[in-house]
């Protein structure tokens, strides 16, 4: 599921058909069956092995196998009623190979014995050799060594599962009441939680368990003029995490007050509903914005998703490449651009980082899906290109002698690739608040909260909305704006970057549904930064009268 | 799993309904196989089949519903997930908004299953890849595209004598063509019941040609421009517009289709007098579903929705005349519950692409967008990108390629500034007409091949 059918089926999404029905991902079960144990280790290994043995035997140079479990629970609500309550669980095995140079891939669902993983992995042999007829080159995989037998646990305090669902409810119903308490008129509120079970055993000699967890609780509040027709919404400031039940309870240590409360790990659902209502209907009355040059304040809510489209996804060695030419497009950032070691992405106040371990993100694993060890590596250092995103088959592109590990699958069923790293901006090195960098903007806009983004195919021009938008005028909050929306292009953007607040404002924003590939795929991934400031940036009024 | 049959179908599902206890229950049966073949830099990257088969059972108790789904067909699975369903139904919170199952409807005979597709196999899907990739290696092209296939059923009844049946098979590809330099790229798009009626070689030649023909693009200045929008361009904001029609959120005040004070613009002129959009699921060149809801049951909905889906008139001469209802909306408003359609008709021309091409003055030639998103639902603007191929013409001819646009446009405020529509072409299960807009607002360039 991509983000904007997710946003569609929860309600959520700017017009949304509201439909109480949610496509079900893997078999609905009951939430008890959620806590069930899954299959016992031992037996993973042997199930692994039964499938590596048989791929050798059929000529495989290599093979990995993963055994996955996926655990899903939305809780949909809308105003005083319970829309749409769902558990799913999804489990299967997925077996890749080379054999004669080229990749090959199988899976079958519910599979519990040694036969069935045997079965899938010869299958994937057999794709593999079929198709070693269209290859131009090999496969070549970057060395990893094997771990042997270990494991990873997503380090949660509280498990959303075990969390009962009437507690769940009771939270969105109490919180969609603040909202109508507040003045808006209608509320949709989702919990979403996520546990993957994932077991990766590979010819290299590694047996990999680990348990990921994900939660996400937002909502929608919308605000009705009757005198005019027009209406305006107001979505949470949450983020998505690789965070248990404990990001709802929040403690005030975890957010920034300011215009609004922000959140970092701990989320006052409570508190953010009911500035949202008064905002939204602000909203309706607020300033419509006049087009031109802006100094922008982008908060951290708002700046992940321009990080997310216009550095996560142009420095993904895949895209470079050409692998994504048919759907999500190319990059800008060729590899000549690398090689030069003098290409400008940013200003020199840019420090632009990957990162598979940030404890809390949407992107931390021990090991990817092709059992490398996870890190932490630079992209853009002091403004210049320096780095990708790659794989074990992609590593020998850009001469290095590892893979990044930060390959994944969304499920059993699908072949794991590339995918994006956490991708955050570092803080500035200076010490420097919020309202001392709004100090000095003359002509400016603070925006909070993201909203409608749009970028070209080679992550060159894009444009991005947002949930709330401040005037600043002569270094002072001014109002509320709206009807705005920025459009620059990526490079001309982060050069445009002069100041980046410290470490105290560093927050994670992040996506669930980050969509790659045929057929397309989901992953959740985070990125971190703190309140930045970008000079002369192009901003457009949206306004239109139909 | 095989295709099961009608009659096959409907034991499996009858059985499942004699084990209930509960006030009312649906099942829905699915199976199909898909499989798909991916290729980029000229060479075949990943590739698959698959094959899902699934029971979803719905148990109802008062206003309380419960979805217990399995992949089992032996007796004793069927009757532990009708007990399974029922106990989580009696476990789940209440519905306010639940309305019962409806009771035997009349389906339509819609003509969406090939045995063709359905006799796909990995053979053939790396001889259509090769036929793609071929030519484009001949000529110094990088070819990039995905073929996907799929062949299934659905079959859906419920405790009130609901029966409905449907086998399907879609086949979809894409392709991407770029020059070596990088400085061209052209798309091509089809789908396709049938896949006798596909020709990936056809296809590529179109992106091979829009490729070569868009290098060297030109800047033009940003502004709006009259545009003629290829079917793979025009589909989507007229997709989203379409998707944006719920009764409900009109009603609540929230869609482009409300009014201050509370109405909506239901029977209101809204669009250019030659707009008219319908959908009919019997459609031969894009027949449909016959009934909506093809999936398993899900709390809240009721289980299997199971409403035939018919032949509805959407806008009528620039006149907005139906909404979509879910069935709790429609009750509640005292109106027929008319579900949203699998696939829309918009009624065009007769002219070809390239008559439209010659009978144009200035104006520029999209042939798709791309990373389109809203902007704002009170007035459906959106944004995105032209991508693929972007072509200046003057008097009546392609000059030269331009650079990409970025766009902020609304389709109701489009489909106000209409010119001429040529002949509907099948373009994603719909069918859309190369339309002519005068004033389309392009904002900014894009330097993006």
């Amino acid at each position: 599921m991509n983000r904007r059918d997710f946003m569609q089926w929860a309600g959520l999404g700017a017009g949304a058909v509201m439909l109480p029905t949610i496509p079900v991902i893997g078999r609905s079960v009951s939430p008890e069956a959620l806590l069930d144990n899954a299959i016992d280790i031992a037996t993973k290994k042997r199930l692994a092995d039964a499938a590596l043995n048989a791929a050798t035997a059929k000529g495989a140079t290599y093979a990995d196998i993963r055994i996955g479990r996926y655990l899903n629970q939305f809780v949909i609500t809308r105003e005083d009623k319970v829309q749409n309550l769902v558990n799913t669980e999804s489990y299967g095995v997925g077996v890749r190979v080379i054999a004669d140079g080229c990749w090959g891939f199988a899976a079958i669902a519910d599979a519990k014995s040694e036969a069935q993983t045997a079965k899938a992995a010869e299958e994937a042999v057999a794709i593999a050799k079929a198709n070693a007829r269209l290859l131009k080159e090999p496969v070549q995989l970057a060395p990893v060594k094997g771990f042997g037998e270990v494991s990873w646990k997503a380090p949660i305090t509280k498990n959303a599962f075990e969390v009962p669902v009437k507690e769940k409810v009771d939270l969105l119903l109490s919180v969609n009441d603040a909202a109508m308490k507040n003045g808006a008129n209608y509320v949709n509120s989702v919990l979403f939680m996520v546990n993957e079970q994932k077991y990766f055993a590979s010819t290299d000699g590694s047996y990999i368990d680990q348990d990921i967890h994900r939660i996400w609780p937002t909502f929608t509040v919308t605000t009705i003029d009757p005198k005019t027709g027009k209406f305006a919404t107001r979505e949470s400031l949450s983020s998505p995490m690789g965070m248990g039940y404990e990001y709802l309870q929040a403690n005030p240590a975890d957010s920034v007050k300011g215009i609004t409360t922000r959140y970092n790990m701990g989320y006052d659902m409570l508190e953010d509903i009911t500035s949202a209502a008064q905002q939204a209907k602000e909203k309706l009355n607020a300033k419509s914005v006049e087009a031109g040059k802006y100094d922008l304040v982008l908060d951290p809510s708002h700046l992940w998703l321009t990080i997310h489209e216009s550095v996560g996804h142009p420095l993904e060695l895949d895209r470079v490449l050409g692998y994504e030419a048919n759907f999500a497009g190319t990059s800008f950032a060729t590899l000549d651009k690398w090689q030069s070691k003098n290409f400008n992405y940013g200003s020199p106040e840019v420090n632009l980082f990957a990162d598979k371990t940030q404890k809390g993100s949407l992107g931390a694993v021990g090991w990817d899906d092709e059992g490398v060890n996870t890190k932490r590596w630079d992209l853009v250092k002091d403004g210049t290109l320096v780095n990708y995103q790659a794989i074990r088959d992609q590593a020998h592109i850009i001469g290095e002698k590892e893979s990044h590990g930060c390959c994944y699958a969304d499920n059993w069923g699908s072949v794991q690739f590339q995918r994006m790293a956490n991708v955050s901006l570092a803080p500035g090195k200076a010490p420097l608040s919020v309202e001392d960098m709004i100090k000095d903007v003359k002509k400016g806009i603070y925006i909070i909260g993201d909203g409608s983004f749009s970028i070209d195919q080679q992550r060159y021009n894009f444009q991005f909305g947002g949930q709330l938008f401040y005037e600043i005028k002569d270094g002072k909050i001014a109002g509320m704006l709206k009807d705005v929306s920025y459009q620059s292009n990526t490079q001309e953007f982060w050069n445009s970057c002069v100041k980046v607040c410290d470490e105290r404002d560093y927050r994670l924003g992040g996506s669930f549904f980050d969509g790659k590939g045929q057929p397309s795929q989901s992953s959740a991934v985070s990125h971190g930064s703190s309140t930045a400031r970008f000079n002369g940036v192009n901003v457009i009024n949206t306004a239109r009268k139909i | 799993m095989a295709i099961l049959t009608r009659e096959e179908a409907k034991k499996i599902i009858d059985k499942v309904l004699s084990y209930s206890k509960a006030d009312e229950m649906s099942v829905a049966l699915n199976g199909n196989r898909t499989g798909n073949i991916r290729y980029a830099r000229n060479s075949v990257s990943t590739s698959g089949e698959s094959t899902n088969q699934s029971l979803a059972v719905t148990a109802v108790f008062g206003k309380k519903s419960g979805t217990a789904t399995i992949n089992e067909f032996d007796d004793a699975s069927l009757e532990k997930t009708v007990r399974r369903a029922e106990e989580i139904a009696k476990l789940a919170p209440e519905n306010p908004e639940y309305v019962p199952m409806l009771g035997p409807q009349n389906y339509a005979e819609t003509k969406s299953f090939a045995q063709s597709t359905a006799d796909i196999d990995p053979e053939y899907r790396a001889k259509a890849a090769f036929e793609s990739l071929d030519p484009c290696k001949k000529k110094n092209l990088t070819a990039a595209g995905y073929l996907e296939d799929s062949a299934g059923f659905t079959a859906i009844g419920n405790s009130k004598g609901l029966f409905g049946y449907n086998k399907a098979t879609s086949v979809d590809f894409t392709i991407t063509v770029r020059t070596a330099d990088g400085l061209g790229s052209g798309y091509a798009i089809r789908d396709v019941n049938d896949v006798s009626k596909l020709s990936t070689k056809a296809a590529t030649e179109v992106a091979m040609q829009k490729a070569l023909a868009s290098v060297s693009a030109r800047a033009l200045e940003p502004g709006k421009y009259t545009v003629i929008l290829e079917p793979a361009a025009a589909v989507d904001l007229l997709g989203n517009m379409m998707r944006s029609m719920d009764a409900r959120n009109a009603d609540e005040g929230r869609s482009f289709l409300s009014k201050k004070g509370g109405e909506t613009r239901l029977g209101e002129k809204l669009f250019d007098e030659r707009v008219t959009i319908y959908s009919d699921p019997t459609n031969a060149e894009i027949p449909g579903s016959p009934f909506a809801g093809s999936g398993g049951g899900r709390f809240g909905g009721g289980g299997v929705d199971g409403r035939p889906q018919e032949k509805v008139t959407w806008i009528e001469n620039g006149v907005v005349k139906n909404m979509t209802y879910s069935q709790f909306w429609a009750q509640k408003k005292g109106v027929k519950a008319t579900p949203s359609p699998s696939g829309f008709i918009m009624v065009g021309g007769t002219e070809s692409l390239a008559d439209m091409i010659k009978n144009t003055e200035k104006g520029i030639l999209v042939t798709r967008f791309w990373y389109i998103r809203a902007v704002d639902p009170q007035t459906l603007l959106y944004t995105g990108l032209t991508r693929d191929g972007t072509f200046y013409i003057e008097n009546g001819k392609i000059k030269f390629p331009v650079k990409n646009f970025r766009f902020n446009e609304s389709p109701v405020i489009m489909l106000n500034n209409l010119e001429a529509m040529g002949a509907p072409q099948r373009i994603g299960g719909n069918l859309v007409p190369p339309l002519k807009i005068r004033d389309f607002t392009f904002s900014s360039l894009s330097d993006a091949v």
